[in-house]
């Protein structure tokens, strides 16, 4: 066990848990920030995607001690009021079933239109590919990264 | 107008009480103080009110006006938290926007059938929640009559407000429902026409959407109590072993872990519920304070098994030729494919006969016979099993997500020696259920574990774990045979279906009840891998074969393929063979004829390949036209377009996505999926290397379309499923030239490119 200082979601944190702990349970069960889910833990199926420093990164497969200085965002930390471009345009195209896997799903796609605000299909397809959803709302998604997509560039 | 007797005594009025007062879950914060606005993104505050009053135990008001709700059925993704509530709310007559949703424990004094199975939960309740509804409104307005002193049939009300217009008075049901709670109950309702729906019938957003947009903690997986401790499992690594002994002096050295123990889940001697299936009975457990420290001690245990001894005893495998013997042993997915190919069929059994198939066959000019094949396969929910147990005292607080949680309290009950009433079961919002949480073992190993260790624990499976559990679905096969005469009628219809474990026969649907002379038959072969109900159980592979069946039949007849579907349909409809027939041919015949002019079918597709289906299950009828195109071997799906007859429509949106989900699932499964065996072990463990469809692979564009009839509203979790799988493998065949009879489909389409090449 050893001591580690995260910054999460914009707040430093410090954490005491073996420095292999994957960032996905650090958050789960030591900082009980739980909308960062657990689907396979081999960076297969893309439940567990965050942010570091804006970029999607699957949680499952980042050990708490390789995080030092770098940021690190959540679902819970991608707006204050659950208003961004992305969360509101899944909500216009009331995209969850389960709902499960969409925490995910919502970060790949902000993660992607931080760097191309603009995405063609094929694009989105690509970025998103990484991200399973088991109830198959794959058009929903691709309808609202578009979405949020014009509402970015209006 | 319908009358209907409200079936509620005034007792389970009175019980409910405790439960809607103190219905709150543990850890979780369920009652929302803000609730997404209809318009996305933008929070309306609902103010909270001061004091809540019990009308019936399916809803309570506030003194403001606020209605809560209980959905009581378990919420996997199929959307009945939002639509089973629309119900209720529709003959209160309130305002949508003043409603919230919780989910209801388990209580079977109130709620009957709380199951999410079978794509039965809005068919059933249909009648119950809308008379919820309307007793409670009734009891309002007598309320209010008896304030006013004015004629019942005086007065009318909307979105919440009633209104005597004699005396020009008004009052919100949140200020009559401290007097309506004490209303005696009617004994009859009076409910709506369905052209008087206010609610039902138009789109509302899912009530726990913007909690997951957010990221909030809604399900099982996501239960934290101070005071809880991690359990996982270790199970043996193949199917017919058993535990024999452990090294745990390592594990139990690990920071962390609290304990390493073996639990018997089902012992021997337990009555078992039919949801009561696992494979593992016997299993090693570690208990931890995180999850990261009890998934490393696991992988430090050292655990011997061995072979189970029924598995080395010498069983007939064929009846009909006892000098055939050998042992199950560790089972092959070869050896299923074998077996099924050559054995299973010799043990048919015949399950409905019409007229003379053998003759019909015998005097056949031509005879066509094909046959399908699909493998085992996981559920695979995103959200592996898991589920929190706090056994303490003689009584036992479980929460987590399961389909059947009155089986499992049930189970629960048997297995520690529980009284039901000290059992207390709340479902979480499921991350996927597909059949795999009807079967509660995960919940009972909870309840086991946490009453070893005395204390709260939350039991949570690995992916590995999830998907080398069993409970799947298992491979199946199907030989169709059709007779024609020499002007090419069709004068037989001969389907012999079996599988491992369980066959995928429906004897009585279509083409039952099209053809004269019409024959069933139908095995199994034993195996030790358990298998469980999966999206449209048996369903989700005979639809697809006999869809592609039929697809080849039309060809060889000369014949379109929807329009040889209408002739049969006609033909049972006007002049059925047999009487258990169990599908309604004009319904069918009219998914068809939507499909046909809603896709275009009469002018030339620009896709290399289109392909249609339909099929009748859950007591709806799906048509679906595909169209395709393939590029390096990989379909191209551009477009599937949908029809469906589920009757009345509760929450459109919502169920245009259930049947765009359902649609893309059956795609998937159909070309990616198989879970297979060797030696007993599942050579799928995880994504890597368990193939789910995926964003690419999604279909470009899905058109959904719904049959507006009036009928009382059936299923939609699962219809969608099951016939696109035809409609793929007849588009494949347009775009290929092949037919192809085994799934997964890729692996076939690129092996018959490779022999194209060669």
């Amino acid at each position: 066990m050893a001591q580690f200082d995260v910054n999460i979601n914009g707040k430093n944190l410090s954490v005491d848990v073996d420095p292999d702990t994957p960032l996905l349970w650090v958050l789960r069960d030591h900082l009980k920030l739980v909308g960062t889910k657990y689907g396979c833990g081999i960076a297969q199926c893309g439940a567990c995607t965050v942010h570091l420093n804006g970029n999607a990164v699957r949680s499952c497969q980042l050990p708490v001690s390789s995080i030092k200085e770098n940021k690190i965002t959540t679902i819970e930390g991608l707006s204050e009021e659950g208003d961004h471009p992305v969360q509101k345009a899944w909500l216009e195209h009331d995209v969850p079933q389960c709902g499960y896997c969409q925490a995910g799903q919502i970060m790949s796609a902000a993660s992607l239109l931080n760097s191309n605000p603009s995405p063609s299909d094929a694009e989105i397809e690509n970025a998103m590919n990484g991200n399973i959803c088991r109830c198959g709302t794959y058009t929903r998604i691709k309808a609202a990264i578009k979405t949020a997509s014009n509402s970015q560039i209006a | 107008m319908s009358k209907v007797k409200t079936g509620m005594g005034r007792r389970s009025f009175i019980k409910n009480v405790s439960l809607a007062g103190g219905g709150l879950l543990i850890g979780f914060n369920w009652l929302a103080c803000k609730r997404a606005a209809e318009e996305s993104g933008k929070e309306m505050a609902l103010e909270m009110p001061e004091e809540w009053f019990e009308i019936n135990g399916y809803l309570k008001i506030g003194d403001n006006g606020v209605v809560t709700i209980y959905s009581p059925n378990p919420e996997i993704g199929q959307n009945v938290k939002t639509a089973m509530p629309m119900l209720v709310a529709e003959e209160l007559d309130v305002d949508w926007s003043n409603v919230i949703v919780e989910q209801a424990p388990l209580n079977t004094d109130i709620f009957s059938r709380q199951i999410a199975g079978g794509s039965q939960s809005i068919r059933q309740s249909w009648e119950p929640l809308r008379m919820a509804g309307a007793t409670a409104r009734q009891m309002l307005l007598i309320a209010a009559a008896k304030e006013w002193d004015v004629p019942l049939s005086e007065l009318t009300v909307e979105n919440g407000i009633i209104t005597h217009s004699g005396s020009d008075r008004s009052i919100g049901y949140g200020e009559i429902a401290k007097f309506a709670a004490k209303v005696e109950v009617p004994e009859e309702v009076v409910l709506k026409e369905n052209n008087n729906f206010k609610i039902i019938g138009t789109s509302r957003k899912n009530v726990d959407a913007k909690k997951i947009v957010t990221g909030q903690p809604l399900f099982g997986l996501d239960v934290n109590r101070d005071d809880m401790l991690i359990a996982m499992i270790v199970q043996p690594p193949a199917f017919g072993l058993r535990f024999k002994s452990m090294d745990a002096d390592d594990a139990r050295k690990m920071p962390g872990i609290k304990d390493v123990f073996t639990i018997d889940t089902y012992p021997d001697d337990m009555e078992k519920e039919w949801s009561d299936v696992a494979a593992f009975s016997k299993l090693v457990v570690v208990v931890g304070e995180s999850t990261w420290q009890v998934m490393k001690a696991k992988k430090a245990l050292k655990v011997e098994w061995d072979l189970k001894p029924e598995l080395t005893e010498e069983i007939v495998i064929l009846e009909k030729s006892p000098a055939l013997r050998d042992t199950l042993g560790l089972e092959n997915s070869e050896t299923h494919e074998s077996l099924m190919a050559n054995i299973g069929p010799e043990e048919s059994q015949m399950v409905r006969k019409d007229g003379d198939p053998e003759a019909a066959f015998k005097n056949a000019a031509r005879v066509i016979e094909r046959s399908y094949s699909c493998p085992f396969l996981a559920h695979n929910c995103m959200e592996p099993m898991n589920f929190f147990a706090n056994v303490t005292n003689g009584k036992a607080e479980l929460l987590g997500p399961i389909q059947t949680p009155e089986f499992a309290e049930k189970s629960v009950s048997k297995r520690l020696g529980l009284d039901l009433e000290n059992i207390d079961i709340q479902m979480t919002r499921m991350g996927g259920g597909f059949g795999r949480r009807l079967y509660g073992n995960f919940l009972v190993e909870a309840a086991v574990i946490s009453d070893k260790i005395g204390a709260p624990v939350k039991l949570v499976y690995t992916r590995e774990d999830d998907m080398t559990n069993g409970v799947y679905r298992p491979a199946y096969q199907v030989t169709y045979r059709a007779a024609l005469d020499g002007n090419n009628n069709l004068t037989a219809f001969h389907v012999n279906a079996g599988g491992v474990g369980e066959s995928p026969l429906f004897a009585n649907r279509f083409p039952a009840g099209a053809v004269d002379n019409y024959l069933a038959e139908s095995w199994t072969i034993d195996s030790h891998i358990s298998i469980g109900a999966f999206r449209a159980p048996r369903s989700n592979f005979i639809a697809g074969a006999e869809q592609s069946f039929l697809d080849e039949l039309a060809e060889e007849m000369g014949k379109d393929p929807i329009q040889f579907r209408l002739d049969m349909l006609e033909r049972a409809g006007t002049d059925p063979v047999g009487e258990n027939n169990d599908y309604d041919p004009a319904r069918y015949a009219g998914v068809l004829e939507v499909v046909r002019d809603k896709s275009g079918w009469n002018t030339a597709s620009t896709a290399s390949g289109r392909g249609v289906a339909a099929y009748y299950c859950h007591n709806s009828y799906v048509a679906q036209v595909l169209e395709m195109d393939l590029e390096d071997n990989q379909p191209v799906i551009d477009k599937v377009t949908c029809v469906v007859d589920c009757g009345i429509v509760v929450n459109p949106d919502a169920a245009i996505n259930m049947v765009e989900g359902g649609t893309i699932d059956g795609i998937g499964h159909a070309l990616y999926s198989e879970l297979t065996f060797k030696d007993g072990v599942s050579q799928q463990s995880n994504f890597d290397s368990y193939r789910l469809i995926r964003h690419r692979e999604a279909p470009k564009k899905i058109d959904v379309h719904f049959i507006e009839n009036g009928m009382d509203p059936t299923g939609l979790g699962e219809p969608p499923f099951p016939p696109v799988q035809g409609a793929l493998a007849n588009a494949l065949y347009r775009a290929t030239g092949k037919r192809i009879y085994k799934q997964p489909f890729l692996p076939e389409i690129k092996a018959e490119s490779r022999e194209i090449k060669t």
